[in-house]
């Protein structure tokens, strides 16, 4: 892409996005949600344009081309499964459709695909407000991806030239020459800062044999890994949180880290050491840090160094004007449209190489929590694997995960994994994540999967993560289980479950009318139908403080799971591996369920468990709904779990005696059971490392209780966050303000789709958001609420628990409802 | 106008006298036991060791040994729980109900099948006790004793506890029941055994006796409190599976929340009740001899009984599919759908041959007064009600309202060995039981001996009549 814009734009920089600004999207096998870019960025504005409400009729209308289902391809309006080979020819023809429009010259290629010209239209119809991305690393399908967004006024727009971003500017080509120099003996010496290539390169094997005949090599890094274990030398680094640094991370966005904690172990800053080696009279690096800054940023005035230095800590950015800006496209697309024309050939069967959205290019693949996040997608946990479409799985019949393993050779290196069955995957296509088959990472991470780096290979002068020519053996005779967090894909056509619509349908007031409102017949008179929770026998609470809420939107939720993330950490929640997922036995109190649809009708019930061939994907957070009526309370023999005065559903574990009636008496199954002693336990030590050791729990949250053995756990929406909320409040002696207190779930999430409020506070976002009403006007005293927000839904309303979560439907920017 | 109803089958047969009565009893008491008995023993002691092992390994690493999850928290533990509670139904029925109708003909068998009520009780008790996560503390903690937290008391909405007071009361009122009717068997055996010269059992069965003396107050007073016990037994045959019953018609998963469940419950236990008495005292009329005592007649008696709970149970299977259907209700007619065509639709037509099809056979009167037929039918019904109970318990939690936690329940060696231990447990005390105690009451029997026994000196009781007159 550098080299794309260095040709074609005359800058070798990699620009800024701003999704928030494109009416339409079109991606071309960027995955920008989960690894392409500036995932956190992207996802941001991405989730602006996705929120639909009153007063707000519109939203993006995205188009994914893609070959396997990814993250950003089951958020998209339209998706369209093509092969990896097809990616360039799909520019190529997008590219050409646009120059119809803009009179400009085509070029020769392209391939037809549905929903591209529907695509070119629109893109056209919206030029200042269209952008197109295209995940590959070729340089000739950037400079046509270049030449389209020129075509639709996109530079200064949602194209951002003038803030390049300082990140993945690696260069492929120069760290292969690297790679053979080292292989012929032409390097004396090589210091690896912080980096792992003989893991994460392709040629990372040859790296790790030649590396010994290197006179001096010295890895820096504040763990082993890889790479450094073959070096000479190893020189260990502070962890980022221990150290002081600075970063570029945007041309003139400059950025301080201070670090969090003393240094645990005998280590030194690699900055610190590099100023030490270079025989530098200053080695202080936080002193070298500060006399930078000095003499770059600082520039007297009223201030003095000291109060300028604290406040950029403060701030934790310091920005300078941008300059440059507006570029002109001169790419040569004709040569470009021919290179993909040679370099991309359709193979009978063709391999995609991605970083997935748990473990990403597997340099933290040592964190438990990662390996325990199950992939938003495929919801596996602790493993790779290859994905397989229905078509090409044959007779896997994928029951219960369980599964064959296949050797997969792509110039003569294979690998082996277990196959996964993926709904969404181009027939003909098989894919593989990267970020697996450590071998020196920790405990955790290694022998797990496979390496699936070797079978990158270079490619008009770049790594190339796609391959045509590859091999795949199945192999009948070797069984294999995956461990999923969900084995059921389909939510059966249950519209109290999922509610969704059109755009077209929710703004021309089909979704009021046909919304899924649960009713009941009355014995008073024929058709005398009621909402059921009218006729409610308990007399329900009445909360004279706080009402805690929470919103979650279907259609801003992009599914990344960084709230599940969020929440184990935050709430100590256990982590107990592979084997214990496969008894489905995981501890994470909060989930997101992910449904495919489904071709056949809800009423055929044999049919909705099998999943389409390009489904649909919908994401659906699901914790502890925290009912006003909850199933689990009343059946608990010693009142264990029990109601407070704000409307939360809390457990006392102490009291807890595992009968676990209340687990099975959740209609959303949300409850943890303690099926075991998960700290200071062998057992677990490999998985649940930060109960296990001293060290590790260092991580543990201070004010939350571990569990221990036998007892019932679930989302206690952070009490613990709540109630110090409130002893701030207290001793400020003042009401709590909207917004100081917010759940780790919500805090995490990048789109805002977790609200989390007082619903007693008129004033509060949520209350807003929700515009919640009292439920039973004739009855004053109970504060039990409902929302008028047209979106909003309870999940499973007709059984009348009462959830304080609400939940706003998915709405599809689509004109039919199924493509 | 005079009524003659028609002579009776004589319940007890061969002839017997008063004495032979107390001999053909007491001789398993007072003898030594059979090789037989000593092959029982050690097959139900290897059992019970076994199984508690896996109780053993269960309360040191945790639930987790079994092969439970996030979405089945139940299945065996609690289907074991609910067949032997069931199971134990058929001795209370026998005691107290056809004791309140008299039916003479349940007494050569109900001192069998109140000790089957006291052990399966027991056996059901363990599970409860098991599945608790913190056994050692929720022993104490589900009974509302004062405390010093606060007070804090235990939760009367949950129907656990309701099973808490419904098992205990249970178990003590078949308890003293059965008891004090042992008593003056006790004293029988005694008796003969200050005859026989062997002062050690006359001590030991003395103090069982409590120095039950005959007298005919005694008597009186005894019948009174047969009488009263009877009573309060009564309500409990229907209540206490009722109760537990509505540990799953409270709740609110679907297949689960069914208002028929309180008598196709009470229905289902005494027809698995009835199944495990004629197996155990098929058994145990064959080993000890007391053929005369426990005759054809009995046997098919219960069959008859059989035929009817079986056929109430049937139709509450169909009237359930009937509903899930016609009340439209999306989950519970998933739900249903699920039994029958599901992952589990094996254990589902399991339990319908079993339960439905199988006492049907019993119209046939060649079948029903047939020893082994009734011996096979008996095991069968009792695995169609184990299947019942796992039918209901984990197919409706493994498939309830959200897909996404859909599971599936694999049993480990674990909650096999655990029914194991209650099985070691049962039959370890049933073999005590019949060595050591009377196994068929020799005080009723003889009540009825004169009355029913037409090859006996008197002859017909017709005849009887006639020499009197």
């Amino acid at each position: 892409m550098l080299k794309a814009n260095e040709e074609s734009l005359g800058a070798a920089m990699i620009p800024s996005y701003d999704f928030s600004k494109a009416n339409t999207i079109v991606s071309v096998g960027a995955n920008f949600l989960c690894s392409w870019g500036a995932t956190i960025e992207n996802t941001k504005q991405y989730g602006q344009t996705r929120e639909v409400g009153e007063g707000k009729n519109e939203m993006s209308r995205h188009y994914h081309f893609e070959s396997i289902l990814t993250l950003t391809g089951a958020n998209a309006d339209y998706r369209t499964p093509i092969k990896p080979s097809e990616e360039g020819a799909v520019v190529i023809q997008l590219y050409n459709l646009i120059a119809n429009k803009a009179g400009r010259s085509i070029v020769s290629g392209g391939i037809e695909k549905p929903t591209l010209a529907k695509a070119a239209d629109e893109l056209w119809e919206n030029r200042g407000k269209a952008l197109v991305v295209a995940g590959s690393n070729d340089k000739a399908i950037q400079i046509l991806v270049n030449g389209i967004n020129d075509m639709l006024n996109s530079y200064g727009s949602t194209i951002l030239p003038n803030l390049p971003v300082n990140y993945r500017m690696g260069n492929d080509e120069a760290m292969a020459t690297f790679m053979n120099d080292v292989q012929a003996n032409r390097i004396g010496s090589v210091i690896f800062y912080n980096c792992n290539p003989v893991y994460d390169h392709p040629m990372g094997a040859q790296l790790a044999e030649s590396l010994k005949n290197i006179s001096l090599s010295v890895a820096t890094g504040f763990k082993e890994e890889e790479t450094g274990t073959l070096c000479q030398f190893l020189a260990p680094d502070h962890h980022y949180l221990e150290s002081w640094n600075d970063a570029e991370p945007r041309t003139n966005h400059f950025s301080l880290a201070q670090p969090t904690i003393t240094p645990i172990f005998m280590t030194r800053a690699a900055q610190e050491s590099f100023l030490v080696w270079s025989g530098e009279e200053q080695t202080n690096y936080f002193e070298f840090v500060k006399e930078n800054w000095r003499s770059r940023f600082y520039q007297g005035g009223q201030f003095d160094f000291q109060t300028f230095w604290d406040k950029c800590l403060y701030d934790g950015v310091y920005e300078q004007t941008a300059q440059g800006g507006s570029v002109s496209f001169n790419g040569n697309v004709s040569e470009a449209a021919s290179s993909i024309a040679t370099n991309y050939k359709p193979g009978d069967l063709e391999l995609v190489i991605y970083a997935n959205g748990t473990v990403g290019n597997g340099s933290q693949a040592n964190n438990p929590l990662l390996q325990e996040l199950a992939d938003p997608i495929t919801k596996v946990v602790w493993d790779n694997y290859v994905t397989v479409s229905p078509k090409d799985a044959g007779d896997i019949s994928f029951d219960e995960s369980h599964t064959k393993l296949a050797t997969i050779t792509v110039n003569d290196k294979s690998i082996k994994l277990p196959i996964m069955v993926q709904p969404g995957q181009t027939p003909g296509t098989i894919g593989v994540a990267l970020g697996y088959g450590r071998t020196k990472a920790g405990k955790v991470a290694d022998g797990i999967g496979a390496n699936a780096y070797p079978l990158v290979s270079m490619v008009n002068g770049s790594l190339s993560y796609v391959a045509t020519g590859v091999k795949f053996q199945k192999h009948d005779d070797e069984d294999y289980q995956l461990a999923q967090t969900q084995t059921q894909n389909t939510y059966m056509g249950r519209k109290s479950v999922i509610q969704e619509t059109t755009l077209q349908d929710f703004n021309n007031g089909t979704f009021e009318k046909e919304k899924f409102r649960p009713v009941v017949n009355t014995w008073k008179e024929k058709d005398h139908k009621i909402d059921p929770e009218k006729m409610t026998l308990w007399n329900n609470y009445e909360y004279k403080g706080h009402h805690w809420g929470m919103a979650i939107d279907l259609n801003t939720c992009t599914g990344c799971s960084a709230c599940i993330v969020a929440c184990n950490v935050e709430n100590n929640v256990a982590v107990v591996g592979r084997e214990e997922v496969i008894n489905r036995r995981e501890m994470q109190w909060l989930r997101i369920d992910r449904y495919y649809s489904s071709d056949a009708n809800a009423d055929d019930w044999t049919g909705a468990e099998k999943a389409s061939e390009n489904p649909d994907v919908v994401f659906q957070p699901m914790l502890c709904q925290h009912c006003n009526s909850a199933p689990c309370e009343t059946v608990c023999p010693v009142a264990a779990t029990t109601h407070s005065t704000e409307g939360l559903n809390q457990m006392a574990y102490n009291r807890c005696i595992g009968t676990r009636y209340c687990a099975n008496n959740c209609p959303y199954k949300v409850r943890r059971f303690n099926w075991f002693k998960y700290h200071d336990n062998k057992q677990f030590a490999t998985v649940n490392t930060s109960m296990n050791t001293d060290l590790g729990k260092m991580v543990l949250n201070p004010d939350v209780t571990v569990r221990s053995r036998g007892v019932m756990e679930k989302c206690t929406f952070c009490v613990q966050r709540i109630q110090s909320g409130k002893l701030s409040a207290r001793k400020e002696r003042r009401t709590l303000k909207d917004g100081e207190v917010v759940t780790a779930c919500a805090a995490a999430c990048t789109t805002g789709a977790i609200l989390f409020g007082d619903m007693n506070d008129p004033e509060s976002r949520i209350a807003k958001h929700l515009k919640v009403r009292p439920t039973y006007p004739d009855k004053p005293y109970v504060n039990d609420k409902d929302s008028e927000n047209l979106r909003a839904y309870s999940v499973l309303e007709e059984i009348n628990t009462r959830p304080n979560i609400f939940y706003l439907a998915k709405v599809r920017n689509r004109d039919e409802a199924n493509v | 106008m005079q009524v003659t109803s028609a002579i009776r089958d004589p319940l007890i047969t061969g002839g017997k006298t008063l004495k032979d009565v107390s001999h053909d009893v007491s001789r398993q008491v007072e003898n030594k036991p059979t090789g037989l008995w000593y092959i029982g023993m050690a097959i139900s002691l290897s059992l019970l060791a076994f199984g508690f092992y896996c109780v053993c390994v269960l309360l040191w690493e945790g639930i987790g040994v079994w092969g439970l999850n996030k979405t089945v928290g139940w299945a065996w533990d609690i289907t074991n729980f609910v067949w032997w509670v069931g199971i134990g139904h058929a001795g209370t029925l026998i005691s107290a109900i056809l004791l309140l109708f008299r039916q003479r003909w349940r007494m050569s068998i109900n001192r069998a099948a109140e000790a089957m009520t006291i052990f399966a009780v027991i056996c059901a008790a363990t599970f409860p006790m098991m599945h608790m996560g913190r056994l050692w503390l929720g022993f104490y903690w589900a009974l509302p004793l004062p405390n010093t937290y606060g007070s804090l008391w235990v939760n009367f909405n949950s129907p656990l506890l309701w099973d808490v007071f419904a098992i205990s009361t249970y178990f003590i009122v078949s308890l003293v029941f059965w008891y004090i009717g042992l008593i003056p068997d006790f004293a029988t055996i005694r008796d003969r055994a200050y005859v026989q010269g062997a002062d050690t059992r006359a001590a030991i069965y003395n103090a069982l006796s409590f120095g039950w003396q005959g007298g005919a107050k005694t008597w009186m007073r005894y019948e009174s409190v047969a009488l009263i016990l009877a009573g309060l037994s009564t309500p409990l045959v229907l209540s206490v599976h009722t109760i537990v019953s509505m540990d799953f018609a409270t709740s609110v998963i679907p297949g689960w929340h069914t208002t028929i469940f309180p008598p196709y419950f009470v229905a289902g236990a005494i027809f698995s009740g009835f199944a495990m008495v004629l197996t155990l005292v098929l058994v145990t009329r064959k080993v000890f001899k007391l053929e005369d005592y426990i005759t054809i007649y009995h046997i098919e008696m219960m069959n008859i009984i059989i035929i009817v709970t079986g056929s109430i149970v049937g139709i509450a299977y169909i009237t359930e599919l009937f509903i899930a259907w016609y009340s439209g209700v999306e989950y519970e007619g998933y739900a249903f759908f699920n039994r029958v065509q599901g992952p589990y639709a094996w254990a589902y037509w399991s339990m319908m041959t079993c339960n439905v099809i199988s006492p049907q056979l019993f119209w046939i009167k060649k079948i029903r007064t047939s020893l082994v037929a009734t011996f096979v039918l008996s095991i069968v019904v009792n695995i169609g009600m184990w299947f019942e109970r796992f039918v209901i318990i984990v197919t409706s939690l493994h498939r309830d309202y959200l897909p996404s936690s859909w599971t599936m329940f694999h049993p480990t060696m674990y909650d096999i060995g655990e029914y194991l231990f209650t099985f070691g447990f049962f039959f370890t005390a049933f073999l005590l039981f019949a060595k050591f105690f009377p196994v068929v009451n020799m005080a009723e029997i003889k009540s009825i001996l004169k009355a029913t026994s037409s090859e006996g000196k008197h002859g017909t009781p017709r005849e009887a009549d006639k020499t009197r007159h």
